[in-house]
């Protein structure tokens, strides 16, 4: 199979084709770490809209040494930053975890404790841990999550200490 | 992992849903609509593109302004005026030249104690304190001799043996990057490749600024074997460096997309010969080529293509006939708007002789006349209209375009020049709401003879994209005053160039040849790109030049055997055919005089050494005349602002931005 990096090649010197087939092969990652980061189906939907109308304009930048994976989660943490400040900006109150819009949509009783169980999880965290713990489960090595979010790999390791000590705190206090 | 951490991670890969299948399709469909159209625009990029799509997201990512902080600020103003001290002093007298260098050297101390950010913002406004000196000695050549062509001016000669160069020079350590064309390996750990620009860092973006500008690629690298002939059209635009400036002067650093080079480069004046001084003696203007080594790379050279325009006589021009279209809207209400436009014209009004006739037409609420035309030699008639008019009223535009139009075409007599001067801070609401029918009736009208300049005022909603494509397709000149004295520059100095064309639709075509040239890259107007076939296509626009216009553009080669090629020979591809020929290329110009339907051509070979004179006899590493030293540095100084764009490294941008070198 031809890689996903030769495909952004070809894509970025202007191969139809290549783009295409490159978009269909990574759009379900791309909405699937959309609605990881935002926690709301419609926003996902929405931040998966607007960074495939600009994917043709930001593959022109692609790096031929990158690793797509990393270079595409970068465009959509960046995209996800870039919509949440916005959505501030416009004093729209940002749904997301917090909405209960997921909890709902589950049916099964057990479903519907677990996604709540992960709504507040998510929610506790600060956005920039949230991040981390997202890429982190991708999964994504730290060094790779590091390189996405633009921070040291020491950092990725302690936020995810971090994560972990607030899960456990967590459910101590659950018992 | 935790327990816990498995947890999540198992309920977050259950919550996370299956993309709806119909957003996917028409998600896809809408990104490869896209995909195409902007591999559409590539192809047939020219300067008359509408501004290119872009959506919400994108323009999110583009903005960027960055605010200085004011003890930051400060330093740098102060360090601003150092340097022009500095900048200035040994221009004036070769005497004071030996203190130059030594006090240059002691600036980029101060400067080190800063933020980088502020270093880039202080260097880049000191070039312009810094080459205001060849400004006014170009206008004291001409003012000199008004009546005669721009003499070609001696060079500044100036003994480079003491300054710093070689030390100032020397790069850093090469970061490898990589650049790629097609699919072909990438050779790394050349000096200093050249990089495609880096996805947009997310930026914020200040609220209530709709400025926008034209986005364009920097033009990639070509290689001569598969691609030898560049195209393009002339651009005399000067808007982008005004826009930068006023930008550092407001401490803000610039947004990547307000750096055009080519309309930094071709701001300033150059001691271009005039065509008077050779043998094409009576043609428009003038090519001259010169090849120069490439400061920061001994692999490569730098093809300098300067274009002067003749300078007819200024009493024997044409009467003019001008209607300035104004936009009165509440927001031109702005000392740096309405008031600084009415002491423009008031400028301007001194330079026009008796015969030329002014009118003047209001857009806001209602379209207006403020002025019937009137002979500028009815001074006090025209300032008084000048002076009534006030800004204040509503939105609805109205027919302010077809109005201005229309009195232009009333006032048109044999023989004399009809230019409508828009004048506005970015309100389009002209009375033509839909773009494409906007430029349509301005190319209607350019053939039918009257031009369109825009004259930019403020910044906050400038519209350069709209300002660009408005003037280009009027055959103008898009300029942006923010003082009285780029008022002055515009308005009053290049009175005849500016209103006065003397040469319509410059293309330019350079053939390469693949015997001598491995690869190039053609530096700036890249929102002038033509298609190869429209170079002799009469019927395709291209930029204007006006009397005494000048128009510099600077190609990077690389010389078939250099080490510093970046794209390895094709294995399984032809030869190029060799040749004996020792030319690098040839230089083809097309144009056509103001008026007539077929273009004239002129070609001039590109020879290896060119017109290039040694300097002082002196072995340095730079030998490069002053035009072209300029012209580099210049274009080093916008590259601080887009780095990541550039073949030099930083220290280098330094070095030819600031640096103790002398153009000689």
């Amino acid at each position: 199979m031809v890689s996903d990096e030769t495909l952004a090649l070809a894509a970025s010197e202007g191969d139809r084709e290549a783009f295409s087939q490159l978009l269909s092969r990574v759009y379900d990652r791309v909405f699937a770490l959309a609605f990881r980061l935002t926690g709301s189906r419609a926003e996902a939907e929405d931040l998966t809209q607007d960074i495939c109308a600009a994917l043709p304009a930001k593959l022109r930048g692609f790096d031929a040494r990158a690793r797509l994976t990393t270079w595409l989660y970068r465009v959509v943490v960046n995209a996800a930053h870039d919509r949440r400040r916005r959505a501030a900006s416009h004093a729209r109150a940002a749904v997301g975890w917090g909405d209960v819009e997921l909890a709902r949509r589950a049916e099964a009783d057990e479903t519907r404790d677990q996604l709540g169980w992960l709504a507040e999880a998510m929610l506790d965290l600060p956005e920039d841990l949230r991040e981390t713990l997202v890429l982190v489960l991708e999964p994504l090595t730290h060094a790779e999550v590091a390189e996405i979010q633009g921070i040291s790999e020491g950092t990725v390791s302690w936020r995810m200490s971090e994560i972990r000590k607030r899960l456990k705190a967590r459910s101590e206090a659950e018992r | 992992m935790s327990d816990e951490l498995d947890k999540l991670a198992k309920a977050l890969r259950a919550a996370t849903p299956t993309p709806d299948a119909g957003h996917k399709a028409a998600n896809i469909a809408a990104a490869k609509k896209i995909f195409a159209d902007a591999q559409g625009y590539h192809d047939s990029a020219r300067h008359t593109l509408e501004r290119p799509k872009r959506s919400v997201f994108q323009r999110g990512l583009t903005a960027m302004l960055n605010t200085l902080s004011p003890r930051a600020a400060l330093g740098a103003t102060t360090a601003i005026a150092l340097i022009g001290v500095v900048m200035i002093l040994p221009t004036l007298d070769r005497d004071v030249l030996t203190v130059g260098p030594r006090s240059v050297q002691e600036v980029p101390k101060t400067v080190s104690d800063m933020d980088a950010p502020v270093e880039e913002a202080l260097i880049a406004s000191d070039v312009d304190t810094a080459v205001t000196r060849p400004q006014v000695f170009f206008n004291g050549a001409r003012d000199g001799a008004a009546s005669a062509p721009p003499a070609p001016m001696a060079e500044p000669t100036i003994d480079m043996a003491d300054a710093p160069i070689g030390g100032l020079l020397s790069m850093e350590a090469p970061t490898p990057r990589s650049y790629s064309t097609g699919l072909a390996r990438t050779k790394q750990g050349v000096n200093d490749m050249y990089v495609r620009p880096a996805p947009d860092p997310v930026t914020s973006v200040p609220e209530g600024d709709t400025e926008a500008f034209p986005e364009a690629e920097t033009n990639p690298l070509k290689v001569t074997a598969q691609s030898p002939v560049s195209t393009f059209s002339i651009d005399v635009d000067t808007a982008g460096w005004s826009v930068l400036r006023n930008m550092l002067e407001n401490g803000q650093l610039p947004q990547k997309d307000t750096v055009r080079i080519e309309e930094m480069v071709n701001y300033f004046p150059y001691d271009y010969a005039g065509p008077d001084a050779g043998p094409d003696s009576g043609a428009a203007f003038r090519a001259g080529v010169m090849v120069a080594e490439t400061p920061w790379n001994a692999g490569t050279r730098l093809v300098h293509i300067g274009i002067q325009g003749a300078l007819p006589e200024v009493d024997e021009r044409p009467a003019l006939n001008l209607v300035f279209l104004v936009d009165v809207s509440g927001s031109m209400n702005h000392p740096n708007k309405l008031p600084l436009l009415k002491q423009s014209l008031r400028l301007m009004l001194g330079e026009l002789r008796p015969e030329d006739k002014v009118a003047i037409v209001t857009y806001a609420g209602s379209a207006g006349v403020a002025l019937e035309p009137t002979k500028a030699a009815e001074r006090e008639t025209i300032l008084a209209a000048l002076e009534g008019l006030g800004a204040g009223g509503g939105t609805a535009g109205a027919q302010g375009i077809e109005t201005a139009y229309a009195m232009a075409e009333k006032m048109q007599g044999e023989g004399e020049i009809n230019r409508v001067l828009l004048a506005t801070d970015g309100d389009f609401n002209i009375g033509i709401h839909d773009p494409d029918a906007l430029r349509d009736f301005i190319e209607v009208k350019r053939d039918s003879g009257t031009y369109l300049s825009v004259l930019g005022f403020g910044r906050g909603n400038l519209d350069d994209t709209t300002m660009q494509t408005l003037a280009q397709n009027g055959n103008g000149q898009a300029a942006y005053i923010d003082t009285l004295s780029e008022a002055q520059k515009v308005l009053v100095d290049q009175l005849t160039g500016a209103l006065f064309p003397i040469a319509d639709d410059v293309k330019i075509q350079v053939e390469f040849n693949p015997a001598q040239i491995a690869e190039y890259r053609l530096i700036g107007y890249e929102t002038r790109a033509l298609r190869r076939e429209d170079f002799n296509n009469d019927k395709v626009d291209a930029g204007d030049i006006g009397a005494g216009h000048q128009v510099t553009a600077i190609y990077e080669v690389t010389p078939v055997g250099s080490d510093a090629r970046l794209t390895d020979p094709l294995r399984y591809g032809a030869e190029p055919a060799a040749n004996d020929s020792d030319e690098l290329g040839l230089l083809r110009l097309r144009y056509k005089a103001p008026g007539e339907d077929s273009s004239r051509l002129i070609e001039t070979p590109i020879v290896a050494g060119g017109s290039q004179r040694p300097i002082c006899g002196s072995p340095l590493p730079l030998p490069v005349s002053g035009n072209c030293c300029a012209a580099v540095r210049i274009w080093a100084t916008g590259a601080l602002a887009t780095p990541s764009h550039w073949p030099m490294g930083p220290k280098v941008r330094m070095t030819l931005a600031i640096g103790p070198k002398r153009c000689g």
